[in-house]
Parts: C-alpha cells; structure tokens; sequence
C-alpha cells in the first residue's frame, strides 16, 4: 500500500472518501494466518491454519468458544480477538442470565460490528485489528458470519479471511452450493480440503490446523487432535468405511467439550503470525 | 476472563437501549431523587399497594395454557373498580397475569410492550418466547426488590412456543417457579389443592375451563375481595384469546344467609 498523506488518524477522511486507518485494518487482517468456515443445513465447521512463530513455541490459539451454541475463528491481531471474544462471552452469559435462553448469533454480530463501528469514529481510539469468522446458532438454524474491523458483517454460506485464504475461497466458491446438504463429516473434509489450499506445499497435519464444529442440537466443540488426525486421515484414504468410523468417534468426542485456556493465546503473544503487527509496509 | 464482579444484572434500563448510543439513556426513577434526598433526611422507600387484584389462576392444557381471572380492582377492603383488566397478551403467544398493585401491573405491561417491540425490530426470525419473558420479568422483580422498591404484584406468565408449553410465577420479591397449575393470593390457599386433586395432562379445553370456573366460584365465596365477574385467556401456538368478562353461577339461597344473626350472641 503506498503512503497516504490522510492516514494519520481515524477520523480523517481522504479526499477519495476513504478511512484509511481503517483499511490499515483491514490489511492487518489479511496478514494473519487463514481462517475458514463452511455451513449446512445442520452445522457450521470452522476452521485455521496454525502457525507457530518458531519451532519452540506452541502456535497462536484462533478457535475460541464463546457460547454452546457460538464460537469464532479469527485471522489478525489475535490479541484484539482475545478481547471481542471476552466482550461476547460476556454478552452471551448474560443474555442467557436475563432470559434463560441463548442469545441468536446474529444479534450478538451486530453488537460487536457496532462495537467495532465505534472506533472508526473515536481520535483516540483505533479499529480493531482482527477479522471475526463467527458460527452460530439461532431459531432460524445455523449462520455463519465474518466481523469487519470497518464495523461491517456480512452473512456466508462459506468463506475465508487471512492470508493465502484466496485459494480456500477459489475451492469453497467451487463447491459451497453441495454444502447445505452434506453430512457433518463431508463438510469437516470440505474444511480440511480448503486449508490444504492455504497451506499449499505444507502437508496438512493436527500440528499445523484447528477445526470446530457446532451443530443443530450439538454444542460447539474444537477438535482435539486424534479427531482431526482421523480426519485428515480421512482425506488422504477418500474411504467410506473412513468415514463411519470417524461418525462412530464423532459420538463419543461430542461429549467432551474442549476446557478453554481462559487466559488466551498459548505461546508467543506476538499478533500476525510471523510479522510484527506494526509493520506496515511503506 | 478477568473476574467480573457481578453484583446484580440488571435489565438494561431500557429494552432498546441497544438502540441508543449509550451516553443517552434517560432515567426517571422515584429512587434517583429518593436516594439524592436520603442524603440529607431518613427516607423509607418500602410502600405499600393502595389498588390491588385479588388471585389469578393457570393451568396447563392439551393446546396450551389458560389463564383466568376476576376483573375487580379493590381500594382496601373496598371493592372500587369492577371493570379492571387484569390479564394483558404480551406478545401473540404469551400473556401476563397479575395479582397486587394495578399501577405497577400497569407499569410491567409498558415495559413488556417496549421489550416486544424492541425484540421485534430486530426483525431477524428470533422472538421472546414465554420462558424468556418469565426470565426477564424475575430480574426485573428481584432488581427492584434489591433497591427496596418493589413492584407490588404476583405475576403469572403463561405461553406456548414451538410446542412448549410454559406456565410460571414471579413474586414481588423475586421468587419465581414454573408448574402445571399456578395461582397466586388467596388461590394459593383455595385453587391449588383443587387443581392438585383434579389437575390431569391434556386436558381439554373444556375441561380446563371447567376446572379454572370450579376453583374461580370458590374463591367468590371465600375471598371477600373477589367479585362475580371473570375472565378467562387461552395461550395457544396461534395466539392469545381473551373472553369478554361473564358471571358464575353462584347459590346464595341457603338457610343460614335467611336470617343470619339469628343465633348470634347479643342479638334480639
């Protein structure tokens, strides 16, 4: 991006009608490492590609519970992500304190777009660094949204935000239109099919990926890694009798919902996997 | 997640605060310019009801939930007001019933119109249902209690969402339970153990009203602020029916009414 003479702060518009602070933004989200999600009829799969900053630390966490029945995969300043997921938790627990029922996804994404809306309009404040790919549940079924840090959310049927996520797009725009009818399974593999995009020459394993799944009477899980190793497994094999092996695990793993490391991301706090988050290229 | 120390949640002020950006949120509360004036001079914020209802009762049947109630509005042991509302549809598939004050019963149901509408102008398939009502009403309830100021109701909430079926009470202090039959004032003492002997599952529409009239005449009887003129709410999925106010069938002719003094002592 070339230097913008209007970019100093938020609040100032270019003369061509841009904010350019917040498409700095915007940039910062593209630089983190992919996240991915895909919906059908019954289930939302999200999905990240992990990256560890060296090969001591442990990877950034990217998949985070919010609710039974919501949880987000985020691309960006994870650290920023951190805090919007305790704004949502917040807002989920007490939703469900005031009316005993849980609050619908998408209402929860409209509060945080407008949280998010309001540090475009604030000098001394700035946006949020992190892109939101939110699944959830509501009365109406199961949604997937993205949360802009320009305070802008849209609704998907599939989508994938970060870097090199524009080959997990180019295969999701292939194949969203078989996804409403696939099984729980078929789109974990559709998920894992498009990471593989994103990760290009890497070979695709537990240690470099994160999956999560929440679903119409399933509450929202991540993947431990023996699952998402059965899947992967999966992939490579393309067997049927694969398949209702992992439907047999599936039930019992179901069960177990993974405890949160409530205090964030594990291992480096460093934002965008690899880069300095301020490091905006001249 | 920092520890968030959650004294009380209170409802926001507003149903559609969401609406506001959130350094305008008006408030007129008695307890704003009471508090401000405790400052200075000893005030007691507990109050006391001055038009009051007597018992409404619930139950639950095959279709959904019916809800009855007289229409008197007593003044003490005054009975004032005859023609008085005291069942109010909260939304198309939820009703509220209320026994106490009729000015704080009056003050819930514009709260609930605006918490209606507020759910509704999101316009996105989700609605409040009885059971999230319910919920709201109880930390409302318990909210004031905890500022002592109360609303001086019992509240009955009845509904049907998606099948549910859902019948339960909210207290002026905040007690809130669910049950197959609810009744509240003196139908906790008279209508319960007749709905405990008589209450079955899917009853029928006919025989639930049957069994509400039952409870309903006794208590025209025995509570001295019922009146003979009722009101009976049927809460189905398709929507909430209000009867237009009727009378029961009541037997006064009895021996000892003729001539009632007749064996008391002092008398001549």
């Amino acid at each position: 991006m070339f230097r913008n003479q209007y970019d100093t702060d938020v609040t100032t518009w270019s003369p061509a009608g841009r904010l350019h602070q917040v498409e700095y933004a915007m940039e910062a989200v593209k630089q983190g490492s992919a996240a991915i999600g895909l919906r059908s009829k019954t289930h939302v799969v999200l999905a990240t590609v992990n990256k560890a900053s060296s090969e001591l630390s442990s990877y950034q966490k990217k998949l985070f519970k919010i609710d039974n029945h919501i949880g987000i995969a985020m691309a960006g300043l994870t650290a920023d992500g951190r805090v919007l997921s305790r704004y949502m938790r917040s807002e989920c627990v007490t939703h469900n304190f005031v009316y005993e029922s849980p609050l619908p996804v998408g209402r929860l994404v409209v509060q945080v777009a407008d949280k998010a809306q309001v540090c475009t309009q604030r000098s001394w404040k700035r946006p949020y660094g992190v892109g939101l790919l939110v699944a959830g549940l509501d009365e109406t079924g199961p949604h997937l949204y993205q949360n802009c840090p320009s305070g802008n959310y849209f609704e998907f049927h599939a989508f994938a935000i970060g870097s090199r996520s524009q080959a997990a797009k180019t295969y999701l725009e292939r194949k969203f239109e078989s996804f409403m009818d696939c099984s729980k399974v078929e789109l974990v593999r559709h998920a894992l099919h498009a990471v593989k995009e994103s990760l290009q020459e890497e070979e695709l394993s537990s240690a470099n990926c994160g999956v999560a799944i929440v679903g119409i009477g399933e509450p929202f899980v991540i993947l431990d890694s023996k699952s998402l190793q059965a899947y992967i497994d999966s992939l490579e094999e393309g067997k049927n009798d694969q398949a209702a092996k992992l439907e047999v695990e599936e039930e019992g793993n179901a069960a177990v919902i993974e405890r949160q490391d409530i205090s964030g991301g594990a291992g480096v706090g460093v934002g965008a996997e690899g880069e300095g988050p301020t490091d905006m290229e001249t | 997640m920092r520890s968030s120390k959650l004294i009380s949640v209170v409802p926001r002020t507003l149903p559609e605060s969401h609406l506001y950006s959130f350094h305008f949120i008006p408030t007129l509360r008695s307890i704003d310019f009471f508090q401000s004036l405790s400052a200075y001079v000893a005030v007691s914020m507990s109050r006391q009801p001055y038009v009051t209802g007597t018992s409404v009762l619930g139950l639950i049947y095959e279709g959904g939930v019916l809800i009855a109630a007289d229409t008197a509005g007593s003044y003490g042991s005054t009975t004032r007001f005859k023609s008085v509302e005291r069942m109010k549809a909260v939304s198309n598939n939820t009703l509220l019933g209320a026994s106490g004050e009729i000015s704080d019963f009056q003050a819930i149901t514009q709260l609930l119109d605006r918490l209606i509408v507020a759910d509704a102008m999101w316009d996105d398939g989700n609605d409040l249902g009885p059971l999230d009502i319910h919920n709201y009403l109880t930390r409302v309830m318990y909210n004031r209690r905890n500022k002592f100021d109360p609303l001086w109701n019992t509240l009955i909430l009845g509904g049907v969402k998606n099948g549910v079926k859902h019948l339960g009470s909210v207290s002026m202090i905040g007690v809130h339970y669910v049950d197959n039959h609810i009744a509240t004032g003196f139908g906790i003492h008279l209508a319960q153990p007749i709905f405990r002997e008589e209450w079955k599952e899917n009853m029928t529409l006919e025989e639930g009203t049957r069994l509400l009239e039952k409870a309903l005449l006794v208590l025209f009887y025995r509570d001295r602020s019922a009146i003979n003129k009722i009101q009976v709410a049927n809460v189905t999925e398709d929507g909430v029916h209000i009867s237009q106010p009727y009378a029961l069938k009541s037997e006064w002719n009895l021996e000892a009414f003729k001539n009632p003094t007749a064996s008391a002592a002092g008398s001549w």
